[in-house]
């Protein structure tokens, strides 16, 4: 359940990213390993703490983001779906396999001395480095909801997205807009690798699973919706640890894939969006 | 031009079966790679290329296919040359179900390509589950060199074997892209409400396609099986495999006769060369990478892929 945060700010990060360009961000998860391997880097360097380091991480995975999204992405907005998809597939494979060549096939896990301490809370006996990952992504998801809807920027954006024409119209750069989104929605799913990384050992090839996983949690919650990739996430870490307790762990993933599949066929919109495409 | 390409083209189809007595094992090897994922490309493009419908979860049909001929095989003595159809058919039932739930729901571009790789992950976590068929771990045929059972002593039959998996798989394509099926899928590609709104039942043909396509995948699966002799269930169901199959028809050319075969012979020798001399170094994931930019660069710059282009270069 407190793994829900982090696989809810995941899925903003993607949510955002389609809600605004209508470009489905297949490079996502191999974007989180980067975070996780700068976290990673940092504290086996330089001794910083993840839970501090996570800002570093988005911001490199900010202008990571915005340099695709210049670079590569600007380019095929207006393309079939098919030929989107195919492009991020090869960003997708780039970053994959870059990191399998800077740092090699074997899993790491990032040390925090918080990972190791636990506390009662009523009941329930959780450790630290949870709860600080569950609430730090729980504040990062608020936070980007009030950019969004309270300040002037944000406001543009949901412009862009709703109408990038009539955005275009009244004086919106929506080129700049696109690229901040697809910065923002990079930076959220950087915070959340550096987070998730004391907690989930990683390796290249982890980076599929997370785009995965998190497709399945936007579908689930419904395509360019905040608040249903936010619930989508808590939702699919719970159905998930409940299938590892009634079923076998190992099939736990069968449960939130069953559940995309019905999803897609009885509510393709997920359980908040609006509409389907 | 035309005369002199059809010349070109026999001259090169007689090459080929001679070709495995002129040059030495490790070329044979990567020849038949190349014709096996050509093979495999060209079973991607019936429903990938011509009716544009972008499967991303091919892995499940070969996965199937392979599994299906290997446990028959080792556990009912049936000969993967009739196994192999029994995978397919069973592929083209998978295929079926996924076809259906994808097309009668409506389910298009990336929702689609969900589906298909919401399946094919469903296989592989099933797969790893069962201890009945190895697991995780995976299934293990035993070498025999029984050729009923599929199993070779010498390279050149396998040579062979993928070449005509390859020359078969083409010969359906260019026969479909003649008759009136093969129009009505580029149809459904290039507009589907259009082709709709003229009466043709889009469902009925994307259903065709689907199911025919998953049931060479399927076909392919037995050799698969046959040629590597151990199945693993995160590599002959995982996403990366399915990626390797699209991947050809992309840059070859999607939706055309030749591309997948053109884009099997510029890749296949790209990764196993990459394979052999980069791993040696370290340098896991090189080929991958060059994939990848690979990809972007087709994208952006040869959106309908190198045979096209390379079939214009040729006509001027």
């Amino acid at each position: 359940m407190l793994f829900g945060g982090v696989w809810s700010l995941m899925a903003v990060g993607l949510t955002l990213i389609f809600g605004v360009m209508r470009v489905v961000n297949f490079a996502h998860g191999d974007m989180m390993v980067w975070g996780m391997y700068l976290a990673w880097l940092m504290a086996a360097r330089g001794g910083v703490d993840p839970y501090v380091g996570f800002v570093v991480c988005a911001a490199a995975l900010f202008v990571l983001g915005l340099t695709v999204q210049r670079v590569l992405v600007q380019r095929i907005v207006d393309a079939p779906h098919e030929m989107q998809i195919l492009l991020m597939l090869g960003v997708a494979l780039v970053l994959e396999n870059a990191a399998l060549l800077a740092f090699g096939p074997e899993p790491q896990r990032v040390r925090s001395a918080l990972a190791r301490s636990t506390v009662w809370l009523g009941p329930v006996f959780v450790d630290v480095a949870r709860l600080i990952t569950f609430g730090v992504a729980v504040v990062l998801t608020l936070a980007l909801s009030l950019f969004l809807f309270r300040t002037d920027l944000g406001r543009s954006i949901r412009a862009a997205a709703d109408n990038p024409y009539g955005a275009l119209v009244v004086g919106t750069d929506v080129r700049r807009v696109y690229a901040t989104a697809f910065g923002v929605g990079a930076a959220c799913v950087g915070a959340a690798g550096a987070l998730v990384a004391p907690l989930l050992p990683f390796s290249p090839s982890t980076g599929l699973q997370l785009s995965v996983a998190s497709f399945n949690i936007v579908i689930i919650g419904g395509m360019g919706s905040l608040l249903g990739a936010f619930v989508g996430g808590l939702l699919v870490a719970v159905a998930e640890s409940l299938g590892a307790v009634f079923l076998k762990p190992s099939l736990k993933e069968l449960v939130s894939f069953s559940l995309l599949v019905l999803i897609l066929l009885f509510r393709p919109a997920g359980l908040f969006g609006r509409r389907a495409s | 031009m035309k005369a002199g390409a059809a010349v070109a083209a026999v001259v090169v189809l007689a090459a080929l079966p001679l070709f495995p007595a002129l040059v030495g094992g490790y070329t044979v090897t990567l020849f038949t790679l190349i014709f096996f994922y050509g093979f495999l490309g060209q079973a991607w493009n019936v429903v990938g290329g011509y009716a544009g419908q972008l499967s991303a979860g091919h892995a499940a049909f070969l996965g199937i296919g392979a599994y299906t001929a290997a446990l028959l095989s080792v556990e009912q003595g049936l000969t993967p040359w009739a196994g192999m159809f029994v995978g397919g058919l069973l592929a083209a039932a998978l295929g079926t179900v996924v076809g259906f739930l994808g097309f009668r729901f409506g389910l298009r571009g990336f929702y689609f390509v969900l589906l298909t790789v919401a399946f094919a992950e469903i296989c592989r976590i099933v797969a790893s589950n069962t201890e009945r068929i190895g697991g995780a771990v995976g299934y293990y045929i035993t070498f025999t060199g029984d050729a009923r059972q599929m199993q070779f002593q010498d390279a050149r039959m396998y040579y062979y074997l993928a070449l005509v998996l390859m020359l078969a798989a083409t010969g359906v394509v260019a026969w479909l892209e003649r008759r009136r099926f093969g129009v009505y899928l580029a149809a459904i590609r290039e507009d589907e409400s259009a082709c709709e709104a003229l009466g043709v039942n889009t469902f009925r043909y994307k259903m065709l396609a689907m199911m025919l396509s998953s049931f060479l995948t399927g076909v392919g699966g037995a050799f698969y099986a046959f040629y590597l002799f151990s199945l693993q269930p995160n590599t002959v169901f995982g996403i990366p495999l399915s990626v390797e199959i699209i991947i050809r028809a992309i840059v070859g050319g999607a939706g055309t006769v030749l591309g997948p075969i053109l884009g099997s012979f510029i890749l296949s020798p790209l990764a196993e060369l990459a394979r052999h001399y980069f791993a040696q170094g370290g340098w896991h994931g090189a080929h991958l990478v060059v994939y990848g930019l690979l990809l972007i660069g087709v994208v952006l710059f040869l959106p309908e892929g190198a045979y096209p282009r390379l079939a214009r270069l040729l006509r001027r």
